[in-house]
């Protein structure tokens, strides 16, 4: 596999990269995640990040092929919507056998794509690696390859299986194979001054349709999104757009920038979580389409509607101001800016006790203390007990935090709002950020918080489990503070996101 | 009475089955303290952790040995000894369950061979118990996984009683497969309880896994059978195994310590249950409680009022053997003919299923058989879906994963009380549907034309 491994390389000199910049090479060359850790590691492989990156385009069949456990223990998971086809949410696997794991399963696979031309005659069928495969040789370049003569149609490698390394690097490398396959291999039916691209969007909740109006309205066209409700037509000639914006930095870099290296499509890196955030990445876009000959007009259209969505959406929060008044948020996040989030939190008259960053940069960590003050408390990593207590110490009322640690509020019997992206609510925009403080406002004051903590009729006070934890932590602080206490860490059970 | 034939695709599309080595691992999650380990890449794990977490609502125990290529041409020691002693420096736990995975199989890893050398070479984990399964991914299915897991179990755990014959009179072992719900073992608990009996689960996922408060922040499971609780599985006089696919794990505990048992090949229904309560009056010598008297009273007058809403109703269903097996014959029970049924593996129950054929197979093929045999019931997993959502059929969830609804852990099938609200459940969602789409109209009845497709109505 030295053509993966040579791929894994590339990925990991990623010039676009801010944190790669500062390294040696020696250090780039290792790779930009930790060495994952046997018995203490949580997380998806690199095969769950190349699925992640691009299941949500919605008219291509993703073939999976593996043994079960790749493709059955996880299919139809995902939270990502549709506006046609559905057929990205069927399970396909080649599920290969023991037989197969002794002969080889490029049989199998190759009768697996035409079964599936047959049946569903998709657009295109990406085939995803996985580790059994790739151990005992399996070719899904040459399989591809043939397929794609035999059949005439785009059929498209994906290699990243699973053990090549985490989540994060799988993105990247669908976003290789993006490149190397589908991206420009095929011409719009025509172009316009306003094409964009989206690139690193998931479209979970549905929540791009939250911009696609405001878009629409300005008269922005989004030519591809890569890869929320995408298409694979639209993939294929993305390269025609005139800008591109990045909304989740860390999963697709390579495509942007490699984008804008063959294409010329200048990028920025924007987000579309917040008030503020929403407002300056339209800005942006309108500027880099100007920028590439669109008419300046653009510009006084898209603040006129800026400026519209603000004042309703600030309308709508103000009233909140009231009831937020002295309640304490901890927000932890993983991949969304926290700083977006936080400004629209403010606003509402929530007041911040912390705020996590462990995967912000520095410029992310310099807005923090722009927003929340010199002495934000800026959580690097955090036990799930530390958690529990900052929580039960009133110092805060509720916890905004993915699925990984949401067990720790509600067995607190806390407050606590999924902002990951299990998400069943679309928090994107100018409508998005309303409806998350709306949530908030729900999940404060409902009555259950207080029926819920009612002891039971039998219980001993002070002999609870959460006082025995409080204790705990207490204890372990000043041990801590001893200095005869290490830390490493203690692993709680997490739902991997 | 059916014919077992397997799915000739070569592509399996909307996978019914779910791998081996996450079946295992949450047969270790019904032990008090576990952390089960897989051998494998992280992916591995994480798949089934969150198939898990979004099944229970739970947090879930499970690591893993995260193996990198490298160390996968190379073989893993390293990584299971390392993995080892990080849990047991960091989580505490009282056992941790080890299954291999397709990856570490296809590599051909000795696990048994590693966790023999951990033990010489690090002597300060003598009183942590392993167990270690082998469960690769590209053979068998869920349910093997965690019938091979809990055999494993009372293989290694289960301490050979001194004298057999100074057997406790009480004392029963119950072994229940992967489609007991932390809900059905409760509701069994207490029906064994009210015979005198005391019972012991392995695995007793109603310890761990019942959606109640936990303790503490503990990492590993909490509640669940005990190690020593396991060990002392030798002096019951009985087990009572549940599934066909705990025929092996009973067999184990005979061998080991001479207990009899008995096999409930199912558990849903009334002529089950009759066997079940009579079996439980015969060896506590007590006679049946009035409470279940009255309650197998109550499951015949509902499946006298749930008949005229279930019989004749044709049948599409998607299950891992024994859960098939169960559900499938109780409702032909109703009336209901199977028209289509799909399993994930091998067993012996399914040629005895009460339908023509069952195919191993995926819901593809589950839904072009209901298609073809204008199915109007559902009843598998969740995953069944969009295919409800396409053919427009009442679905039931039942087995594993439950991630779109709510109570999966608590849902009932098991005792005439379970069964009898299986019977109200399923007839009201017919009822519903019924009203919803098939109310008649003026020409509902009106002869069709020759050619017209006459109009489907219930």
């Amino acid at each position: 596999m030295s053509s993966l491994s040579a791929t894994i390389q590339d990925v990991f000199n990623e010039p676009g990269c801010g944190k790669n910049a500062t390294k040696s090479a020696n250090e780039r060359k290792k790779g930009c995640t930790k060495q994952l850790q046997p018995g203490g590691a949580a997380g998806g492989c690199a095969f769950d990040g190349a699925k992640i990156a691009l299941q949500p385009l919605t008219d291509v069949a993703h073939l999976v092929h593996g043994p079960i456990a790749c493709e059955g223990n996880s299919w139809d998971n995902r939270g990502a919507k549709s506006s046609g086809s559905n057929i990205w949410r069927t399970g396909f696997t080649t599920d290969i056998n023991e037989t197969d794991v002794v002969f080889g399963g490029e049989k199998r696979l190759f009768k697996s794509i035409r079964e599936i031309i047959e049946k569903y005659d998709p657009p295109a069928v990406f085939v995803y690696q996985t580790c059994v495969p790739a151990m005992i040789g399996d070719d899904i370049n040459a399989v591809c390859k043939a397929a794609r003569e035999k059949f005439g149609k785009p059929v498209i490698p994906i290699n990243s299986p699973g053990f090549v390394g985490p989540k994060n690097l799988g993105n990247k490398l669908a976003g290789e194979a993006l490149l190397e396959h589908v991206i420009g291999t095929e011409e719009p039916e025509y172009t316009t001054p306003y094409d964009i691209n989206i690139i690193g969007e998931y479209n979970l909740s549905g929540e791009l349709w939250q911009i696609k109006p405001l878009l629409d309205e300005i008269g922005i066209r989004v030519l591809s999104c890569i890869s929320g409700d995408g298409r694979y037509r639209d993939v294929a000639s993305s390269h025609r757009a005139k800008a591109a914006m990045m909304v989740c930095s860390k999963a697709m870099i390579n495509v942007a920038r490699k984008m804008e290296e063959r294409y010329q499509i200048p990028f920025f890196e924007g987000s579309f979580y917040g008030i503020e955030d929403t407002s300056d990445a339209l800005r942006e876009i309108a500027r880099l389409l100007i920028e590439k000959g669109a008419p300046k007009s653009l510009m006084r259209k898209t603040n006129a509607v800026i400026a519209r969505e603000e004042a309703k959406a600030w309308a709508a929060i103000k009233p909140f101001r009231q009831r937020f008044k002295g309640k304490k948020v901890l927000l932890i996040t993983g991949g969304v800016k926290s700083w977006s989030v936080l400004a629209a939190l403010q606003e509402a008259g929530l007041e911040l006790v912390g705020t996590s960053v462990k995967k912000s940069t520095k410029e992310d960590k310099e807005k923090i203390k722009e927003l929340m003050g010199q002495d934000a408390h800026m959580i690097e990593d955090m036990t799930p007990r530390e958690m529990y207590k900052m929580l039960k110490d009133a110092k805060a009322d509720i916890m905004l935090s993915g699925g990984r640690s949401q067990f720790i509020a509600l067995k607190a019997s806390m407050p606590w709002l999924d902002i990951n992206q299990e998400r069943h609510h679309a928090y994107m925009g100018y409508v998005g950020m309303v409806s998350l403080i709306r949530e908030i406002d729900k999940a404060l004051y409902n009555p259950v918080w207080e029926q819920v903590r009612r002891p039971a009729p039998w219980a001993v006070e002070g002999d609870s489990w959460q006082d025995r934890a409080m204790t705990e932590v207490d204890a372990e602080a000043a041990e801590l503070a001893a200095g005869s206490l290490s830390i490493d860490g203690a692993v709680y059970p997490v739902a991997a996101e | 009475m059916a014919i077992v034939t397997t799915s000739k695709k070569a592509c399996t599309v909307n996978p019914l089955k779910m791998s081996q080595p996450i079946g295992g691992a949450l047969a270790f999650m019904g032990l008090r303290g576990a952390m089960p380990l897989l051998h494998g890449s992280q992916g591995c794990t994480s798949f089934g952790l969150v198939l898990f977490v979004r099944h229970f609502k739970e947090a879930i125990p499970l690591q893993t040995t995260a193996m990198s290529e490298v160390a996968t041409v190379l073989g893993g020691f390293d990584n299971v000894e390392q993995a080892i002693l990080n849990i047991h420096k960091r989580t505490k736990p009282e056992i941790i369950g080890i299954c291999s995975t397709g990856v570490t199989e296809t590599k051909g890893d000795d696990v048994e061979g590693y966790i023999r050398q951990v033990r010489q070479k690090h002597p300060e984990l003598d009183s942590l118990p392993m167990v270690y399964v082998s469960t690769p991914d590209f053979k068998d299915a869920f349910q093997d996984g965690w019938s091979k897991a809990v055999a494993k179990m009372v293989e290694v755990l289960v301490a050979k009683p001194e004298n057999p014959a100074k057997k406790s009179v009480r004392k029963i072992n119950v072994l229940p497969g992967c489609h007991m719900t932390p809900g059905d073992l409760d509701e069994l608990r207490t029906i064994i309880e009210d015979f005198g009996l005391v019972p012991t689960f392995l695995p007793d996922l109603a310890g761990s896994l019942d959606g109640h408060i936990p303790d503490d922040f503990t990492p590993t499971t909490i509640g669940g059978v005990s190690v020593e609780d396991v060990a002392a599985m030798g002096d019951a006089f009985w087990t009572i195994a549940i599934g066909a696919q705990m025929r092996a794990a009973a067999d184990a505990m005979q061998k080991k310590a001479g207990t009899p048992f008995r096999l409930f090949e199912r558990l849903c229904g009334l002529g089950p249950n009759d066997e079940f309560i009579a079996f439980l009056s015969k060896i506590s010598g007590r006679p049946v409680p009035m409470k279940y008297r009255r309650q197998r009273g109550q499951l015949v007058d509902a499946m006298l009022d749930g008949h005229f809403h279930l019989g004749g109703r044709r049948l599409a269903i998607g299950a891992e053997p024994d859960l098939l097996f169960d559900l499938g014959s109780f409702l032909a029970e109703m009336g209901v003919t199977i028209e289509a049924a799909v399993t994930t593996t091998h067993s012996p129950v399914l040629e005895r299923l009460p339908a023509a054929e069952v195919v191993i197979g995926d819901l593809e093929d589950l839904e072009t058989r209901a298609t073809e045999s204008a199915c109007d019931l559902l009843v598998t997993h969740s995953h069944g879906r969009q295919m409800a959502e396409r053919l427009g059929m009442p679905f039931y969830r039942a087995g594993m994963p439950m991630f779109d609804r709510l109570g999966a852990g608590h849902q009932l099938s098991v005792s005439y009380r379970g069964s009898r609200d299986l019977i109200f459940t399923l007839a009201n969602m017919l009822i519903a549907d019924h009203e919803a789409h098939h109310q008649p109209t003026p020409d509902t009845w009106r002869p069709v034309e020759a050619g017209d497709v006459p109009a489907v109505t219930h």
